[in-house]
């Protein structure tokens, strides 16, 4: 038993803004005082300190192939940050890709509690929860990459849709997955003859059918299924200058169905094709905000070494063709692909200042806190270490400029930012960073501080340099048990999968083992993996 | 003994580390560096820390230390397996008597190094800046970049009187390099910019991959690779006025080789091109 007395607590999923409030935890939940014997409990006193849900993260590569080739293409990263073993803790290290260990620890001392990895092909799955399992302290969970699925695409050319949602089901459960991402559809499939898709009307090759038909399908295949999660996408033409158009029409073509839209800083922006990029951010702003259905998360770009690493696998060929870095490339059979490429963001490169404007002015043009999130696409924007700079450039304007007078001049010469004024609040802080994405994820018990909801809270000490504040929490409590004490770990305990399950009609197992026998390597038998080989986990209900 | 600065003066006795016992157990000593005893007591330096394999001890633990406060540090005894001595070193300067084990001056950034014996692999690795003077043989990878970087050794002066391993001057972006004896393969490979001395014989593919940059073979050469293209014979200005630095430090060049004529190689031309390998003209 343990209470936070006296805090000011930022709640903003039940409406509660900076009042002073005491929590108390029994048996890892919030409950009520009633509930817990006040002489009992081991009082925390959180007075003149700022009380939040732990943070939730919906976009993140932090396991998985790609997170370890990552690890095998940059032996480089592995000097940039090095965290020697101290009594009971591992060692580490990785500064944009850090050892499974050392990513729990630094999520867990910066106050965050769960965490999407943001990509992994069905095929690798298994791979991505064995990596999960070594991430201590925090829960996790995979979205599931589906865009450029070849069952799938066969279903939607042949019009069975009935057959593609009971395929996106038993996909979800034999992979232990938390939704469905959808990345550049058609366009690595295309990649596998070296071609790509401009827009949405292009021709998939060998499937007759269009990245607009796939996004379409997996929407309305998600609504059906009732997922906890909307389609994770990340759409058409990322990185390229003039793709804000295609981003806008993307999210008109969802039709007032639900859909996430990740790393939007990338798809957002002007200019012409193979041109200097201008910002596009009030055009994809509007858009998001007419479409009331949508959510997007930043991206945004942090100066410093970064790993890019995405299933978008053309996209990472011309990256590196493009800056001469060295490169990995994959291809997942008949499911996806991928690649890696690192890359170090400079404040006197145009682009890459470009870039960084984009993502604040997409923050502080976005109005509405619940419909945007922050993240910078860890490893590929910046390491999630970063957050907490990106927190104080939206909460202090000062800052902010100051910021913005050491970026390249020709950046600075196509930004509306200086013209931008707003702050974020705690309130809306507290919404980008738990609040929201924990909506957005369907988490119910995560997020909040109501009674009934996990108890994963982080107090912080209120400082005036939010960077600071945010990035060294007073106290972190995860399932009830205080896990970091003044910025520091003092406690590792391990944290669940969360994965869904949804159900579907069974009959669709004999196409499914005839697609194997024709196309996998692997046979149907060892496909699925069972709930006892994840770990600790938990299972949400799709209603 | 006492040292003496650049002026001349008598400075006061250096601090001198003797080894306690010969091991085989790697020793971490990263902490022996001129910057970390500047402005500490004997006693203070005794418990900076150091790794003895996985174990971590103080310094007092594995060197005898003696000495007053200075920025001349002695190292002695057999110190094959002690790795990382002068590790970011910006000042003074360190003597290492006898041979000395890896990473030896890595990342240095000023001040000079000393070892009076041989050097294993990685010494001045990333170095930038400062004087690191080998009166021994180097190992493998003598100036070069850790793996994965892409840019090594960026300014700085290496020198070492023996013989070196392979890929000396890797991926180096600024800089000199002189080996009075032979190389290894690889010399320069990949390298930015920069020069490479090497007095004794040029080993294979030296400059694979390298964009620009001068490596410079005053003695015998194995073949070039392929993709360096022969240019012209002349006499290169710059030699002498590298080489009269050399002789004012005492090193013994042979002074007619550098009055000499070269022949001039261009490349790599599977990269960027502008890198040369000028090689003594015997035949003149």
């Amino acid at each position: 038993m343990i209470g936070i007395i006296g805090g000011r607590v930022f709640d903003p999923m039940n409406g509660i803004n900076g009042t002073i409030q005491d929590i108390w935890i029994k048996g890892g939940k919030i409950v009520s005082q009633e509930e817990v014997d006040p002489q009992k409990a081991r009082r925390i006193d959180a007075s003149g300190q700022v009380v939040m849900p732990g943070g939730v993260d919906l976009h993140s590569h932090i396991s998985g192939a790609k997170a370890n080739a990552g690890r095998k293409l940059c032996p480089e990263d592995s000097r940039r940050l090095i965290r020697a073993r101290t009594g009971f803790f591992r060692s580490g290290s990785g500064y944009t890709v850090p050892s499974t260990h050392l990513t729990g620890y630094l999520y867990a001392e910066m106050g965050y509690t769960t965490v999407m990895e943001a990509a992994s092909a069905p095929l690798v799955a298994r791979h991505t929860h064995e990596e999960l399992q070594d991430i201590p302290i925090i829960d996790k969970g995979v979205l599931i990459t589906m865009g450029n699925n070849h069952f799938i695409m066969k279903c939607i050319q042949n019009g069975e849709m009935e057959k593609a949602r009971d395929y996106v089901a038993w996909l979800l459960e034999a992979s232990k997955g938390f939704g469905i991402k959808i990345v550049n559809p058609g366009g690595v499939e295309n990649w596998k003859y070296g071609k790509n898709v401009q827009n949405l009307e292009d021709e998939v090759i060998g499937f007759g059918v269009t990245p607009r038909r796939i996004l379409s399908a997996l929407a309305r295949i998600r609504e059906e299924l009732k997922l906890p999660h909307p389609p994770h996408i990340h759409g058409l033409s990322l990185g390229r200058s003039g793709n804000a158009d295609i981003t806008v029409e993307t999210i008109k073509s969802m039709e007032g169905i639900d859909a996430h839209f990740c790393h939007i800083q990338f798809m957002s922006y002007g200019g012409k094709p193979g041109e200097f990029p201008k910002s596009a951010a009030v055009k994809v702003a509007q858009a998001v905000t007419e479409n009331p259905h949508i959510t997007v998360d930043v991206g945004q770009v942090l100066f410093g070494p970064a790993t890019t690493m995405t299933s978008d696998a053309p996209f990472e060929f011309s990256l590196s063709r493009k800056i001469g870095a060295k490169w990995v490339n994959n291809d997942l059979e008949s499911e996806s692909g991928g690649g890696v490429v690192p890359l170090t963001y400079k404040r006197n490169d145009p682009v890459h200042s470009t870039m960084w404007s984009i993502g604040l002015e997409l923050f502080l043009l976005i109005e509405d806190p619940w419909r945007v999130y922050l993240t910078t696409d860890h490893p590929n924007a910046g390491p999630f270490s970063g957050y907490p700079e990106v927190i104080r450039m939206l909460m202090d304007r000062d800052f902010r400029a100051q910021e913005f007078e050491k970026i390249h001049k020709k950046a600075m010469k196509n930004s509306i930012l200086p013209e931008l004024n707003r702050e974020y609040t705690l309130n809306e802080i507290a919404i980008i960073t738990r609040a929201g994405p924990a909506k957005r994820l369907g988490l119910k018990n995560k997020g909040h501080l109501g009674v009934g909801a996990d108890a994963d809270i982080t107090v912080y000490a209120n400082l005036e340099n939010k960077a600071e504040m945010f990035a060294h929490p007073a106290w972190v409590i995860k399932d009830g048990e205080v896990v970091v004490r003044d910025g520091k770990l003092i406690r590792e305990q391990l944290g669940r999968t969360l994965y869904v399950s949804p159900s579907y009609e069974k009959a669709i197992e004999k196409d499914i083992r005839a697609h194997f026998d024709n196309s996998y390597t692997v046979s149907f038998e060892n496909y699925p993996i069972a709930p006892e080989h994840i770990g600790p986990s938990e299972k949400l209900t799709c209603d | 003994m006492t040292l003496q600065n650049r002026n001349g003066d008598k400075e006061a006795s250096p601090i001198t580390l003797r080894l306690k016992e010969p091991t085989s157990i790697p020793i971490e000593a990263d902490t022996v560096s001129p910057d970390h005893f500047i402005g500490r007591s004997l006693k203070d330096i005794a418990a900076l820390p150091v790794y003895f394999g996985r174990r971590k001890r103080n310094l007092g633990d594995v060197f005898h230390i003696e000495g007053e406060e200075s920025d001349q540090v002695i190292v002695e005894g057999d110190l094959a397996h002690v790795k990382k001595i002068g590790y970011g070193m910006t000042r003074g300067r360190i003597v290492i008597r006898g041979n000395v084990g890896q990473h030896t001056g890595a990342c240095m950034r000023g001040g000079e190094i000393i070892v009076e014996g041989h050097v294993a692999d990685r010494a001045g690795i990333h170095m930038e800046g400062g004087r690191l003077w080998i009166k021994g043989n180097a190992g493998h990878l003598l100036g070069a970049a850790y793996p994965g970087e892409r840019r090594g050794v960026n300014r700085g002066v290496i020198i070492v009187e023996g013989n070196v391993g392979s890929e000396t001057g890797a991926f180096m972006r600024r800089g000199l390099i002189v080996v009075m004896g032979d190389t290894g393969e690889f010399v320069g490979a990949r390298m930015i910019a920069g020069s490479v001395f090497v007095f004794g014989h040029l080993g294979k593919r030296a400059g694979a991959g390298m964009k620009r940059g001068s490596i410079v073979a005053f003695g015998a050469c194995e073949p070039l690779l392929p993709t360096y293209r022969f240019e012209s014979v002349f006499q290169p200005v710059f030699i002498r006025v590298f080489v009269n630095r050399l002789r004012q430090w005492g090193l013994p060049v042979n002074i007619e080789r550098t009055e000499g004529l070269f022949r001039r190689y261009s490349g790599d031309i599977t990269a960027l091109g502008k890198g040369e390998i000028l090689i003594y003209d015997s035949n003149e």
